[in-house]
């Protein structure tokens, strides 16, 4: 089922949550919400879930307006955080809950509530634990039966709300995988809140970037984290160092000597550069370049990270070298991003 | 770890690193003798020297059935009445924000505070043919005062704060996302209040319809005044000891005694069973 945001906008007591929010996601696709707190991604699922209303704005299922509709007609899966299992009925009641409560023209029969419960169940892999209450299982096997009752009801879209944030690590990157492989079997079109960057970017085909009640960017995992469109995007997905540049003739300048990039489309003015900490090359000599000393180096896994004073000890930037490298014992180093961007001051 | 072997049955449970076991676990036995047990010994012990026949006699005495039957009737029916309405009102005191909500839960609190024996004297006067309430209940042919009708009413104002102090807490711990999920699923209210919230506060109503009935069946101050105290019609078991004190018959009254203490030992044994049922499922 596609889902589709037209112009939405979210206020709480006069405080807006969204502003204005349009996103069209395809059938099928699995996407990510991904933002710090406060971004607006919880509520935008809430909004598509029903579960609140747009204060403007509407949401389409398929070329159905589902503005109006009440939660229960909307017939979606949703897997909170903290799972909201119903505590007094076993694993396999939890599961037939949305089925026994449909109108009894559409509601199967009892047995037949129960085929499909561990059926369910076996695609979560708990066979065997019908009879369960909630109580007797560790958090993560509460999600996956979070999960097979939202799937129960054969839901037009599934929405998860930081589906694995109360879980531990380990647990964590195994049901991450685990949701991947449900995805592809099932097809569903799921869509989930996260604000962990690296849960969103293996798992999602898409990466919904979201800060102050905005969307950033979206995109694969590929285009959020190769060319970043906003500072906010930059600094938020994966690791970064910025600058504060000036930019005059289509040059990039740091103080009053040209580094050596190019940027021949933005208009003078200041600007800041961003870059990746690895994307760098490291120079000899410096006629383009930036150059700063070494104020800390420390070792992270198998590189070493330094952070460089530039222009005297008033910024510092963090690059990332070689462990062996001589430079991580100079006092002076070179060096020039491989990739980067500068954006305009104005735009932040 | 204890190196002893695991032996079937009773064993203490290893206590935790933080003294004080032996201290507080002493403490609390000396003073449940001393409170609970050592009175209630002394009653069954006084009972005991009535011999089998007579207390046979006493136990089998068509008065003294009749005002164990009211008594625990009239508690029963009472803690029932407070199980839905004391659920209600906790719900509403809960869930909604209203002006005068703080008054209102206040007043919860009055039948604790309240001697009971003004309020049976309110009561009564309310509900007394030519009171307010009973003047208006009268032509319908409704008679509460001097009926077991009014000892239940009497039971159910005592009993209220009971059933509403017990459901509350549990009611505000209710996750909203409980409901979500049960709405998400296709639930109507009406489903997700019967099949999903109610269901969770079952061990709290027990627990409340429990201490209602317990202070139902012993209470005394407020049915007197309300009751009219007739033999086989209103006369609770209370009051049938207190007539034995002052006839000075002590081996009645205490015969008396014990078998509502038996009684209500047997009945907060079931509901007990009922409530460890149901916490191990889902507690």
């Amino acid at each position: 089922m596609e889902v589709r945001v037209s112009n939405v906008r979210k206020e709480f007591d006069r405080f807006p949550a969204l502003r204005d929010v349009s996103l069209d996601i395809r059938s099928g696709e699995l996407i990510a919400l991904l933002g710090p707190s406060g971004s607006g991604k919880t509520t935008l699922l809430r909004l598509i879930a029903g579960l609140e209303r747009p204060t403007r704005g509407t949401i389409f299922f398929g070329d159905e307006d589902a503005s109006n509709r009440t939660i229960q007609e909307r017939n979606v899966g949703f897997v909170f955080q903290h799972y909201a299992l119903f505590r007094h009925m076993t694993v396999a009641d939890n599961i037939g809950f949305g089925l026994k409560v449909r109108p009894s023209a559409k509601r199967p029969t009892k047995a037949e509530i129960r085929r499909r419960a561990s059926e369910l169940l076996d695609l979560v892999q708990l066979s065997g634990l019908e009879k369960r209450y909630p109580a007797q299982l560790s958090g993560g096997q509460r999600q996956r039966v979070a999960l097979a009752r939202a799937m129960a009801i054969e839901p037009r879209v599934l929405l998860l709300d930081e589906p694995f944030g109360a879980l531990d690590a380990q647990v964590r990157r195994e049901l991450r995988r685990w949701l991947r492989e449900i995805h592809d079997a099932t097809g569903h079109t799921t869509i989930f809140v996260t604000h962990d960057q690296e849960e969103a970017l293996e798992l999602a085909d898409r990466v919904v970037v979201m800060s102050q009640g905005r969307i950033e960017q979206i995109g694969t995992a590929d285009e959020v984290y190769d060319t970043p469109n906003s500072p906010f995007v930059y600094g938020f997905i994966g690791e970064s160092s910025s600058l504060p540049v000036k930019v005059e003739d289509g040059q990039v300048w740091i103080s009053d000597r040209p580094i050596g990039l190019a940027a021949p489309d933005l208009p003078d003015g200041e600007a800041t550069l961003y870059f990746r900490p690895h994307d760098i090359e490291l120079l000899d000599e410096c006629n383009g370049c930036i150059a700063g000393t070494v104020a800390a180096s420390r070792r992270v896994a198998g590189t070493r990270r330094v952070e460089l004073e530039i222009g005297g000890g008033r910024e510092r930037v963090e690059i990332e070298l070689p462990v062996g490298h001589p430079a991580a014992q100079k006092s002076r180093v070179a060096f020039r991003p491989k990739r980067w961007k500068v954006f305009p001051k104005m735009a932040e | 770890m204890t190196s002893a072997p695991a032996k079937a049955g009773w064993r203490f449970r290893q206590p935790s690193v933080i003294p004080g076991f032996g201290l507080t676990l002493g403490f609390s036995l000396a003073y449940l003798t001393l409170i609970i047990l050592i009175p209630l010994s002394g009653l069954v012990w006084r009972s005991a020297s009535l011999g089998w026949t007579d207390f046979w006699a006493i136990a089998t005495d068509r008065r003294t059935v009749k005002a164990l039957e009211i008594s625990f009737g009239t508690a029963f029916i009472a803690a029932a009445v407070n199980v839905v309405f004391g659920t209600i009102v906790a719900w509403v005191l809960v869930r909604y924000r209203f002006p005068g909500r703080r008054v209102i839960d206040a007043m919860v609190d009055l039948p604790f505070a309240l001697p009971t024996a003004v309020a049976g004297i309110a009561l009564t006067t309310l509900y007394s043919p030519k009171g307010w309430m009973g003047s208006l209940l009268a032509p319908l042919g409704i008679k509460v005062a001097y009926t077991p009708l009014g000892i239940v009413i009497a039971l159910i104002f005592i009993g209220l704060p009971f059933v509403v102090r017990t459901v509350q807490p549990i009611i505000e711990e209710i996750d909203k996302e409980v409901e979500e999920a049960a709405a998400t699923l296709g639930a109507n209210r009406f489903q997700t209040i019967f099949l999903v919230l109610f269901p969770g506060l079952a061990p709290a109503v027990i627990t409340g319809f429990a201490l209602a009935f317990a202070r139902g069946v012993g209470e005394y101050g407020s049915v007197i005044f309300i009751a009219g105290n007739l033999p086989y019609i209103s006369e609770i078991a209370p009051l049938l000891i207190v007539i034995r004190l002052e006839e000075y018959d002590y081996a009645a009254a205490t015969a008396i005694a014990t078998i509502m203490l038996a009684l209500s030992f047997l009945m907060l044994l079931v509901i007990n069973l009922i409530q460890s049922r149901t916490r191990k499922r889902y507690g």
